[in-house]
């Protein structure tokens, strides 16, 4: 964890391990391009739109990833009262969030040319996912309340975890609404993607889990040393009023 | 522990039927959002009847918002919230009363919106027992959710907007789970109703226990 010094302000969040993982993930995401575009065959029934599946599949994974590590680090703040955790459980929202929106945005203009229609109210995996990201933006929007540090991290936590406690249920009611899915079985399990698919696939799901590693790891400095700050102008302020106080009882003293 | 449940619930209740809140402007307010479905879906009888239990409990999610914040501005005015907690009462028992309180307010907003939809979208009922059976196993689990989210939001600035972002899509599964048991009760769709009242049963018990675990922690320390 970096702890700026006080005498020492960091003017960036950048060390030699998130340079290394950056480079990787620019590596990753060039091959997984050209392998995505060019190297990986057309799908038979789908065609060109099968592509989606190396960002559709590993945003749904990081999805519920992120939103899992945010319910951990929720329940590790009302355990242990952790700001460590408390910075991971908002960073790994705030980055859920995006991999939330980015998994419906491309599963909709993947369902288009396959299901031939942007959106299906029969498919439980389509509706809890909305549910999910509508939820994770109240939790966000809880953090942005403001007021006392630990009160929105407290706050916050049991935010997260009614969204973790509930989505089974919202999963489960969804499925018996319609009693139907869309959604095809695991693509992984069936055995039906040809080798250079699956290893693109495989590719896809690492280089994505590396980029959310590295932002998150930047997410959680910048946060660190946003509460620096204001931790640390408010000692300022105090040291300022304690010289005042000083100055003013020396003076009565003469 | 009981008894505090019935004074916090009693207490709410009382200031509730002094200042006639619920009765003068809420009940009003669920009747208007029936008759702008109605404009709004052409007053074309069949989709009417058809949707009449989904437009049902969207009004009443949009009691519970109104509830709900009501329940909260309570104990955030005045400091009662700070004076609660050094009467030395369990804060179990504040989320039992509180949300037994909130719970019998939507339960008589429930009460006359059947009527409502009765008169104004035809509504015939086939079985007035799954009805009863809907209503209050419903009414729990919106009211144990919905008093927990608004202690958290109790005291904040911008809760009464931070409220129905965080209430509705808890109460989504709700939503499904009583339109569809209401949809068998009025016979206008063939499901089986009673097998929703399980699913809402397991919400409102999962949230009871959540209200009862973490209220104690957002009253002491928010």
């Amino acid at each position: 964890m970096t702890t700026p010094a006080s005498s020492e302000v960091p003017v960036h969040t950048g060390s030699t391990t998130t340079r290394l993982l950056g480079i990787a993930v620019l590596v990753g995401l060039v091959a997984l391009i050209l392998l995505g575009f060019f190297g990986a065959p057309k799908d038979d029934e789908q065609a060109d739109a099968v592509r989606l599946i190396f960002v559709h599949v590993p945003s749904a994974f990081l999805t519920y990833a992120a939103f899992s590590v945010t319910a951990v680090g929720s329940v590790m703040w009302l355990w242990k009262r952790s700001v460590w955790w408390d910075l991971v459980a908002h960073g790994s929202a705030e980055i859920g969030v995006v991999f939330c929106s980015l998994t419906l945005f491309t599963g909709s203009v993947w369902g288009r040319p396959t299901w031939n229609t942007y959106w299906d109210w029969g498919d439980v995996r389509l509706v809890t996912t909305l549910i999910l990201l509508l939820l994770m933006v109240g939790y966000l929007a809880v953090r942005s309340m403001g007021g006392d540090d630990s009160a929105v991290a407290t706050r916050s936590a049991i935010v997260a975890l009614i969204a973790a406690v509930n989505l089974p249920i919202v999963n489960r009611s969804v499925e018996w609404w319609f009693d139907r899915t869309l959604h095809q079985k695991s693509s992984l399990t069936d055995g039906n993607l040809e080798d250079l698919t699956l290893f693109t696939l495989l590719l896809g799901v690492v280089v994505w889990s590396l980029f959310y590693v590295w932002v998150m790891i930047h997410r959680f400095r910048v946060g660190w040393l946003e509460r620096e700050l204001r931790f640390g102008d408010l000692d300022l302020a105090l040291a300022q009023r304690r010289a005042e106080a000083h100055t003013i009882n020396d003076g009565g003293d003469r | 522990m009981w008894r505090d449940v019935v004074l916090v619930a009693g207490k709410d209740l009382r200031i509730e039927w002094r200042s006639r809140v619920t009765f003068s402007q809420v009940v009003p307010f669920a009747g208007l959002v029936l008759v702008l479905f109605g404009f709004a879906l052409d007053a074309n009888r069949p989709v009417l009847e058809r949707a009449t239990s989904g437009l049902f409990w969207i009004t009443i999610m949009f009691v519970t918002t109104l509830a709900v914040q009501r329940s909260t501005s309570i104990e955030t005015t005045d400091g009662a919230r700070r004076a609660l907690l050094l009467a030395g009462v369990e804060p179990v028992a504040v989320f039992a009363g509180k949300a037994a309180a909130v719970a019998v307010q939507l339960l008589a907003v429930e009460l006359v919106l059947v009527g409502g939809i009765v008169v104004l979208y035809g509504a015939e009922i086939d079985s007035f027992l799954l009805v009863v059976a809907t209503c209050l196993v419903a009414t729990v689990g919106i009211a144990a959710a919905g008093t927990l989210l608004g202690a958290l939001v109790a005291g904040v600035r911008a809760r009464e907007t931070v409220l129905p972002i965080l209430l509705l899509p808890v109460l989504a599964p709700v939503l499904i789970g009583a339109t569809r048991a209401f949809d068998d009760a009025l016979g206008s769709v063939a499901v089986d109703g009673w097998a929703w009242i399980g699913m809402l049963a397991g919400f409102g018990l999962i949230n009871l226990v959540l209200g009862a675990l973490s209220y104690g922690v957002l009253l002491e320390e928010t």
